[in-house]
């Protein structure tokens, strides 16, 4: 019983990570670095909870967040694809902007008590001891989240546009010469990966706390980024390390609920450093790197006419 | 009907210069819309923002504006000077708020752990540990980087939450005050330990100001005078293009995180030293992370980046009259810096690229007449 | 003729009132560690400076000025400066990590008076520290928690390990201890005062280790929230959580500054403002505890009879109390004294956690 409440709370503390992380993967898969995953999260945050707690439907707001999410990152987009400004410090202004906006607009809403998204409850499958609330009683965006990473897997390594888009991330210099929109591809791709931070945002504040309070990603759109390098770039293993990296968040918690005399710092930093431990290892093998990175990430493209 | 970029032969001397000026301006024009949106006066709110805390200048009753200024600022000229090598050689070193605390730690062991040495001494060497801790701390994602190939954006941002960490449990155990009724942070340093203020009578600028100007000064000529600059300019621009002169990148990894990192050290201790006089576990409020901007916002130019910096803490300083004044939250800075940094970026681009407006009929007619001729 | 003269009565009584409404009789400053949207620390500070203005006339009497969300470290003495240099008769200095900068400032501004709450230094004669005596509320949610639970163990979301909250941990032990000798307390230490994601987990944690009674010295909701969506019982903190959790809060300690902050200001206008150093607690009004709720009668009129006690007098730390290493510490009927309260760092018997150093 304990077992299956402690997997709950791991599930909600990774569906966030796992949401970013599909979505930052599939713009990196199309060349682009967008550093401000933290800055569309928490836009998506407090627009999710805003709309959801003035029109009282929590999935109205799910939807704000992913369109604000999407049009947020937009804003990178332009700058970057059309502009052709540095990515990495765009990505960072992203950020910078998103939580400062955040902030702002957010300032009614502290302290209001918000609307939950509730989970769903299958009669006779939710029950089931043990696996039931894990697998058939958990919130929708969980289902989502699982659902989205098997979907992206298929998409980019099964279909034919997704292998356009590999393309594009691989060598946006041959793919333009055989006539592929590389933009209008990156561009959706940026849209993409905003939509799904901006659905991450609404998950904390509708599923994960029902609360606005600003800088509540607490950075988390970090960890998505790390993520996605710690699974080189293939969707399955973002699964894997987003459950991972909840798994030693919550398990610092109950680490200290035991009485185990360990610093609670030391604890609280383990993900931090189980990130930069596991990215030096995955880094080291160079050949194996390179297969997996997309060659033309974060380098701008600039079609010559 | 689409928007084409065509590069310029050259870099436009006329947008280099403009282009700070162009995005301070689109900002405040986006500045005055956001107030507005607000309901508050646009104009009141940005005369807070930037003319209130100069007012100093003529009005002696306001003096101490300036001298918070120079507080503000120090800090992020320092660890921006040290960030536009990084940036200028390729090398983006997002954790130097880790560093910034790094430096604090190092240089604060002194009168924490020896309270007793008081002498001349007792400051410039805390300044040279402080400087010592933030080049080691950066140390590791360069160390990274070289040898395993590891990205270092995440690396370096890692680290800074484990620095924190690390601060923060320092000073609630080993390091804190006995007679400080158990809260956390160490005993107050002693007289020698203390960064001295310029002008105590007037307010409390401290040394750390003149720590920030004299490095731009050192870092501008650096970039700009000597081989070491075009070093870095050449090896950030194009690694091939260095690898035929004989530069090598590995080694300018190390040279730009470690002297960024020794740079955003000492803005560290001056900081602890200085305003705090002690440490605590509320030392580190961002300014790695703003000093990012001030990097940008000065174009990568340690003299620009003096200007810079004093505007990013015109915004601090605003934000805090505008608060009271108006009743604006201090949310709206981090919203202003942000879009400060946006209309930085997209004005940059008018310098390497000229923006033509194509109609897309015009273009087949072109094409078609090249193609022909 | 007549109009003309109305006129004029007008406008003499106009310029009369308007003189005498021109001017507040005094300027009341406040710097706040928080948002005052947080509903919970800062936001009680508010609510008592707006108790205060109201207690005293309202906006002509008393003017009102805050900043918000001020950063503790060097920011701090900045923005006391800008208060005492723009005219504010009192500065009130919401939290512990201000005490440095406010007395700095104090002595630059030896006609201004600097309140600092919960500190202990004070430089110049125009400084007064005050607090609250949280811990007694402690105490009694401790009795209510001991004859709630069935399991026997309540879990309590702490935040930073400093004299207050051990203070509060302990107390609500020795509440709960004299209903349940054998009633045990786990701790999580959440290492913020507000991060209401980290406070959800924490709470999720410890009733996954099988409490059945959360109490937090976080300022958040987010606990009362997973204690709601669990079914189990809940003590909310610092203001009244209520609307957070219509059946789960059993009660909450709320802090009421209103009339400490009516005293002082009140005593700036009058001209005899002396410095202080207070710690008052239920019997001065300091402490409320929010109407219980959600408790069947007997558990209620225990919880009224603990507090009658304490506001009769009664120092939840008397003894015999033995720490947690099993030495002895207050001998029966010895009162802590106040110092030692101050800096506590050692758990009593009967805490299930290891207090970090």
């Amino acid at each position: 019983m304990m077992a299956e409440m402690i997997l709950l709370t791991i599930a909600t503390a990774a569906t966030p990570l796992l949401l970013a992380a599909i979505g930052e993967l599939v713009v990196e898969r199309s060349g682009v670095l967008n550093l401000g995953v933290e800055g569309m999260m928490i836009m998506g945050a407090v627009t999710g909870f805003g709309v959801a707690l003035t029109t009282g439907s929590p999935w109205l707001g799910v939807f704000a967040a992913i369109i604000v999410g999407a049009l947020f990152s937009l804003l990178f987009g332009f700058l970057t694809l059309t502009l052709v400004t540095n990515q990495v410090a765009t990505g960072l202004a992203l950020t910078l902007l998103g939580l400062g906006l955040s902030g702002m607009i957010g300032e009614a809403f502290v302290g209001q008590p918000g609307v939950k998204l509730t989970a769903i409850y299958i009669p006779g499958l939710t029950d089931l001891p043990f696996v039931g609330k894990l697998f058939f009683g958990q919130d929708p965006i969980f289902y989502i989240s699982i659902l989205l990473t098997v979907g992206v897997a298929w998409f980019l390594f099964r279909t034919r546009a997704g292998l356009t888009l590999r393309s594009v991330g691989d060598n946006h210099a041959s793919a333009h010469a055989l006539g592929i929109n590389v933009i209008g591809i990156r561009y959706l791709a940026v849209m993409f990966g905003g939509a799904c931070a901006g659905l991450a945002g609404a998950f904390l504040s509708l599923v994960y706390t029902t609360q606005w309070i600003e800088n509540m990603t607490a950075g988390r759109g970090w960890i998505a980024l790390a993520l996605v390098v710690f699974a080189s770039w293939r969707p399955l293993r973002v699964l894997a390390g987003a459950y991972l990296f909840g798994a030693v968040s919550i398990g610092q918690l109950h680490a200290q609920a035991l009485g185990i005399g360990i610093p609670s710092q030391l604890l609280s930093a383990l993900p931090y450093l189980a990130t930069i431990l596991v990215l030096v290892l995955i880094s080291r093998n160079r050949r194996l790197t390179m297969i997996n990175t997309p060659a033309s990430l974060g380098r701008p493209f600039v079609p010559d006419r | 009907m689409r928007i084409e970029l065509v590069r310029r032969p050259q870099h436009s001397a006329l947008f280099s210069a403009l282009s700070p000026f162009i995005a301070l301006g689109l900002t405040l024009v986006a500045g005055a819309i956001m107030f507005s949106l607000l309901g508050k006066n646009p104009f009141d709110a940005l005369y807070y923002y930037f003319i209130d805390p100069l007012t100093g200048i003529w009005d002696p009753g306001n003096r101490w504006q300036l001298h918070e200024l120079a507080i503000k600022a120090a800090p992020l000229i320092l660890i921006a000077v040290g960030l536009s090598v990084c940036f200028l050689s390729n090398n983006w070193n997002i954790g130097a708020e880790g560093q910034f605390i790094a430096g604090a730690v190092a240089g604060s062991f002194i009168p924490v752990l020896f309270p007793e040495f008081q002498s001349w001494a007792t400051l410039p060497l805390m300044l040279v540990f402080g400087m010592a801790g933030g080049a080691a701390y950066a140390a590791i994602p360069a160390f990274c980087k070289v040898r395993f190939n590891t990205n270092e954006i995440l690396t370096s941002l890692m680290l800074v939450y484990v620095a924190q960490l690390f601060n923060d449990w320092l000073v609630r155990g080993i390091w804190r005050n006995p007679e400080g009724m158990s809260f956390p942070g160490t005993i107050r340093f002693n007289e020698y330990a203390i960064l001295p203020q310029i002008w105590p009578d007037a307010g409390r600028a401290h040394w750390g100001f003149v720590f920030a100007l004299v490095a731009a000064v050192a870092v501008w000529f650096m970039l700009s005078k000597m081989l070491k600059g075009f070093e870095v300019k050449v090896l950030g621009q194009s690694p091939r293009a260095g690898r035929f002169a004989g530069f090598s990148s590995a080694k300018m990894v190390f040279f730009a995180f470690l002297l960024s990192g020794a740079l955003a050290g000492l803005a560290g201790i001056s900081e602890v030293a200085g305003p705090i006089e002690h440490l605590n576990e509320k030392i580190s409020i961002g300014y790695g992370f703003t000093a990012i901007i001030v990097a940008f916002l000065g174009r990568l130019n340690p003299l620009g980046i003096v200007a810079a910096g004093i505007i990013l803490a015109l915004t601090y300083l605003g934000g805090e009259s505008a608060q009271i004044a108006i009743g604006v939250s201090d949310k709206a800075v981090r919203a202003f810096q942000g879009m400060l940094l946006f209309f930085v970026l997209a004005c940059d681009t008018l310098i390497h690229y000229r923006i033509r407006i194509v109609r897309t009929q015009a273009a087949s007619a072109e094409t078609a007449a090249a193609g022909a001729s | 003729m007549k109009t003309r003269f109305l006129t004029l009565a007008a406008t003499a009584a106009a310029i009369a009132f308007g003189t005498m409404a021109a001017e507040a009789k005094v300027k009341a400053c406040f710097i706040y560690v928080g948002p005052i949207g947080d509903f919970g620390w800062s936001y009680q500070h508010h609510q008592g400076a707006l108790e205060a203005q109201k207690a005293l006339g309202g906006e002509e009497q008393v003017e009102l000025a805050y900043l918000e969300s001020v950063p503790e470290g060097a920011d701090a003495e900045r923005a006391i400066e800008r208060f005492a240099r723009s005219g504010c008769n009192i500065i009130f200095t919401t939290s512990f990590g201000f005490m440095d900068a406010t007395n700095a400032v104090a002595k630059k501004f030896p006609d201004v008076k600097f309140e600092h709450a919960t500190g202990f230094k004070r430089e110049s004669p125009n400084v007064s520290t005050y607090n609250s005596k949280f811990h007694e509320g402690r105490y009694v949610q401790g009795i209510i928690a001991a004859k709630m639970s069935k399991a026997g163990v309540a879990g309590y979301i702490a935040s930073f390990p400093i004299p207050e909250v051990v203070m509060g941990i302990n107390s609500f032990v020795l509440g709960a201890q004299t209903v349940n000798p054998d009633f045990k307390v786990k701790v999580v230490w959440a290492n913020t005062w507000f991060d209401p994601g980290k406070e959800a987990d924490a709470a999720k944690a410890l009733i996954d280790q099988g409490v059945d009674i959360i109490t937090q010295h976080t300022d958040s909701t987010a606990p009362m929230q997973v204690a709601h969506e669990r079914g189990i019982k809940a003590f909310g903190q610092a203001s009244d959580m209520i609307k957070f959790g219509p059946e789960t809060q059993l009660t909450s300690i709320v802090d009421d500054w209103g009339p400490y902050y009516t005293k002082r200001i009140k005593a700036v206008i009058d001209g005899n403002w002396e410095q202080i150093d207070i710690w008052e607690g239920m019997k001065e009004g300091h402490v409320v505890m929010a109407p219980y709720a959600n408790m069947p009668d007997d558990v209620k009129a225990a919880a009224e009879a603990a507090e009658a006690k304490i506001k009769g007098g009664f120092e939840p730390f008397t003894g015999p109390i033995k720490k947690q290493d099993g030495s002895e510490w207050l001998k029966d009927g010895e009162v802590a004294e106040n110092g030692v309260l101050l800096g506590l760092n050692f758990y009593v018997a009967g805490v299930d956690d290891k207090l970090p150093q």
